[in-house]
Order: C-alpha cells, then structure tokens, then sequence
C-alpha cells in the first residue's frame, strides 16, 4: 500500500494538471486515508494480482491497479469470499438459465456446452478478432448460440439474463491474467478503442482519460477514482445492488459527463472494450468483482 | 493560465459542493426518542450491547452493519434519519449461539445507526453510531 | 479451486427470486456455527416513484426464520431499510444432527424456503 501511495503521489508531483482537471484535484483527499490496509485480494484462497506494472502500450502510466484497490475496507471484504460476494445469487441463477431450454430447437447451453467449466480461460482474452475478421464480444457469441443454434430469442445487451450468463463465463477465468490481443487482426480496431478513449466528449467535454489516467486515486466528490479497468466485469455495484455490464458502464460514464452514449453492441463500444481490456493486461480476472 | 467560463463555473460549483451529504437533522428523529419508543420510556444502558458500522459509507444503498448483545432476547436496528427510522428486529431463539447478526442496510443520508437489545431480565442497552453517506462521483 | 458455483439442488422461486444459504455439512455436538444467508429481492422500498411520477407500491421480504429441528434460531422482522437481495449472518448451535429450516415472507404472500441438512462428525 505505502508503494501504490508513493507511486501515486511521485507521478502527481511530476505531472503538470490541466485546469480542467483542478475541479476533481481540488477535492483531493490523501489517498491513505482511505485506502484499505490490505493490499492484497484473495479469493477463495486464492491470491489475485491487484497492481502490476502497465502493459507496454500505455505511455502514460507506469503501473496499474485493480478497481479493488480504491475501494474502502468494507466493499473489499465483500468480494473475498464467495458467500459475502452478492453477485454470487446472480451466478446461482445464470447455473440454472444453463440448464433452462429454450427456443425452437429444444435445448439448453448444457446441450452442446458440458458444464460451464468448458469456457475456462475464454473471458481472459476477449474481445478478440474471429476467423471472420470481426471482433466479437462474449454477448455475440451467446446470442449467436441462442439465435442460430437454439432458435430462441437475443437477449438484452446488459439485461439480468445476459448480465448473469457473461459472468457465469467470466468466473471461469477468475485468476486467470488478462491477456487480450491489440496486433495483427486487432491493431485497426485497438486503434479506432484507443482514440476513442482519450477523445473528449459531452457537455463537460470530458475523456476516459480525464478521470481514469490523469486522476485515478483522487477523490470525484466522495467517490474514489480508479483506473476504470474492466477485469472485474460484470460486477455487483453496491449502487444498484445487481451485476453490471461492460457496455452498461461505459453508457452510464457517457451519461455521467452528459454526451449522448454509443449503443451497447455499437463498434465504438466494442473498440472501447477491446482498448480497455489491453489496458489490463496482467492484472487478474476478477469476475464477478463488487464496485461501488 | 487563462480561465475559461466553464472552468470558473466548474470550480465554484466543486467549492461550494459538500462531499459529505448532511445529516437530515430537521427530518431526523433524535436517537433518545427512539430508544425510548423501544424500552417504553425505560432507561437503556450504554454497555452490554455493540454495533459495527462503517464510519463512512462506501454506498447508502448497501451498508454492512453487525449487532451483539450478549444474553439478549431480541435487538432492534433504527436508521434515525430515514424516512421511516425502523430497520429490522432481530429475535433470538433457543437454538441461537450468540445475541448476535450482521445485515446490509439502506441510509438515506449521513445520520445514526442506533441499535436497541432487550435483555433476558426486563432490562434493556442501546448503542448508537453515525454514519457518514457520501455523495458518489459524477453520476451519484 | 471450484471455478463453479456448485448447484445445491436449489430451487427457482417465485419471481425469480433467488436464495443461497451457506450451512456447514457437518459439525460436532454442541457445535458453534456461523450461518450465512442471502436471497435476491428488490425489496421495493414504497417510497420510489415510477417515471410518471406515481409512487411504485411496497414490496419486500417482511420476515426472515431460522429454525434447527423445529427449534428457532432466529425471527427477524424487515423493513424496507434492508438493502435489496437481504443478507443476514448468524451463529447457531448444533445439538444433534438435524436440519435448517430457513423460512423468507414476502408482502405478496409469498413464502420461500430452504432446507439443509447437518450430520454430526
């Protein structure tokens, strides 16, 4: 923890801050007075990589955290055991939705997919780019299942159903790191993600930037800052008290600085997901994570 | 640095802004009267009965709290800045180990938690703590 | 590490209500152990209001039970102050094996249960 602070406090000093910025710094609260002591996360005994040095890609930043580590002792304590965890009854719940059939063909995912064991190790690397040439996200390909495959209906971008089945998968590469491709087939699209990212937007005229790499570990009012990584999604937000989606995020930040969000699905937010996972590079999957 | 008018507005708004939601004092009911209203004006003692509670709330809507009393009969949890103060009545059985429980509660806004336990004999503790609710980021 | 939630042959409730409990296989006589237990519910509060500006009506988990061969453990009274998807941790004794009967009332007359059984070790 006095690491993170000292790396923090170092690059503040050392980083000139643009006015607009002022607004958010000059709430600032000392990082340490906040911060949960323990600085480490284990799950189920097992231990995650929380703060790792940044992926060779970010020119900005030289280490990066987990969202875990902004948050107080209390919401930290919540996602290190299973049963404390609150999006567990939402995983509970999608274990069924496995074995539920449904649509014209008569099956269930557990028709064709054994256990949702099989898709161990899938999450840690998407989005990713299909023989195809597409990038595709864990959503497609389950409403590519249900609607070629099962004959049922999509379903909903970042409803419950879906919201539980992509965190269903994600916890099957729970500590498993990061690792999402931006070369070949991806570059283009890591790019158009990349641009989005650090493109300021809204009637505030804010970036991703402004708030996730320029002041990451200050205070915007009472909230504490993260790096906005996605490791941990779908995750349960005490806010709403139910999982929340990549996509439902990034149109909630979108809303919060009051631009007119991409749709859910939409390729600017699939290029945002692609570019944001990469920022995680080397942290652990955390799904199903606890937020704010 | 030349200030633009939005900067100007941006900052006065941030200064003016309190991180920290305020008690609801006017609509809050005072922590005796709620206590009274549990022991039926009997006096509560200080000691005898322990709440945990965070001392600021990462999210009013979900807030961890635990409660113990060692030999009481039932404890009752008032939120006293809530619209409604009443939370929850926990009653202990014979086949409980300890007077005690920890739940997640809903705070409207900074105020006290307070926590009433009827002992086995007639007599009655209460403990009280204030909870800082904070005002999230840019959404709330 | 069990990478899935394993399915305790739970049930689908009502309104997709949802319970998880978590009770100890096993245990010694006399035994001190600590139950934990969640169950996914809005727990509307009655005081929201709906986008045309009408109050949406009350509807929560008034009451949770906790019983151990029929003796209670513990009878919580709710209010809609419980955050949604209600938890409640508590430690119950074990004085023979037997079984936890977890009980969760609804304002819609709903009743939700759960059973688990306890060996002695």
């Amino acid at each position: 923890m006095r690491r993170f602070c000292a790396s923090i406090i170092g690059r503040k000093l050392m980083k000139f801050k643009k006015l607009i910025t002022v607004v958010v710094g000059a709430l600032a609260i000392p990082f340490a007075a906040i911060a949960g002591e323990d600085s480490q996360l284990t799950v189920e005994g097992q231990l995650m990589v929380t703060s790792v040095a940044a992926p060779a890609h970010m020119e900005n930043v030289d280490e990066i955290f987990s969202g875990w580590v902004f948050r107080k002792d209390e919401t930290q304590a919540l996602q290190m055991d299973d049963f404390d965890n609150p999006a567990f009854i939402f995983i509970d719940k999608a274990i069924d939705t496995f074995s539920k059939v449904e649509g014209t063909a008569g099956k269930a995912c557990v028709s064709c997919h054994e256990s949702p064991e099989v898709f161990k190790g899938l999450r840690a690397s998407m989005p990713r780019v299909n023989s195809s040439g597409e990038l595709e996200t864990i959503p497609e390909l389950v409403n590519g299942c249900r609607t070629e495959r099962m004959g049922a209906e999509k379903w909903k971008w970042s409803g419950g159903s879906m919201a539980g089945i992509v965190g269903l998968i994600g916890l099957q590469s729970r500590g498993m790191p990061v690792n999402v491709n931006i070369d070949g087939a991806a570059s283009s699209t890591w790019d158009k993600g990349k641009e989005l990212y650090y493109t300021r937007v809204g009637q505030l005229n804010m970036s991703c930037a402004n708030c996730h790499e320029d002041n990451y570990g200050n205070m915007i009012r009472a909230d504490h800052l993260s790096m906005g990584q996605i490791n941990g999604f779908p995750t349960y937000r005490l806010k709403n008290a139910k999982l929340n989606t990549i996509h439902g995020r990034f149109k909630g930040c979108m809303k919060n600085i009051r631009a007119t969000p991409y749709k859910e699905g939409s390729d600017e937010f699939k290029a945002l997901e692609l570019y944001v996972a990469s920022r995680s590079n080397g942290l652990t999957i955390e799904t199903p994570s606890v937020r704010n | 640095m030349k200030l633009t008018r939005r900067d100007t507005m941006a900052i006065g708004g941030a200064a003016a802004l309190t991180t920290i939601l305020p008690s609801l004092s006017s609509a809050a009911t005072p922590v005796n009267e709620l206590v009274m209203g549990v022991t039926g004006g009997a006096d509560a003692a200080s000691t005898g009965i322990s709440l945990t509670a965070p001392e600021i709330a990462e999210n009013g809507n979900t807030v961890p709290i635990s409660i113990d009393a060692p030999g009481a009969v039932a404890i009752t949890v008032m939120a006293a800045g809530n619209p409604r103060p009443g939370v929850a009545t926990f009653n202990f059985g014979a086949g409980s180990a300890s007077q005690s429980a920890t739940t997640r509660i809903r705070l409207a806004g900074t105020q006290d938690v307070v926590a009433v336990a009827e002992m086995a004999d007639g007599s009655f503790a209460s403990a009280h703590q204030t909870v800082k609710v904070t005002i999230g980021g840019c959404g709330g | 590490m069990a990478a899935v939630a394993a399915k305790k042959g739970r049930k689908v409730m009502a309104k997709g209500v949802k319970a998880r409990v978590k009770v100890p296989k096993t245990a010694d006589v006399g035994e001190i152990v600590t139950l934990k237990t969640l169950i996914s519910h809005k727990m509307e509060s009655g005081l929201r209001k709906d986008s045309d500006g009408n109050k949406i009506p009350q509807s929560i988990i008034n009451r949770f039970t906790c019983a151990f061969n029929g003796n209670t453990v513990i009878d919580v009274k709710m209010a809609a102050a419980i955050s949604t998807n209600p938890y409640f941790a508590f430690d119950a004794v074990v004085p023979e094996a037997g079984e936890f009967h977890f009980t969760w009332y609804d304002d819609d007359g709903s009743i939700y249960e759960e059973k688990k059984s306890v060996k002695i070790a």
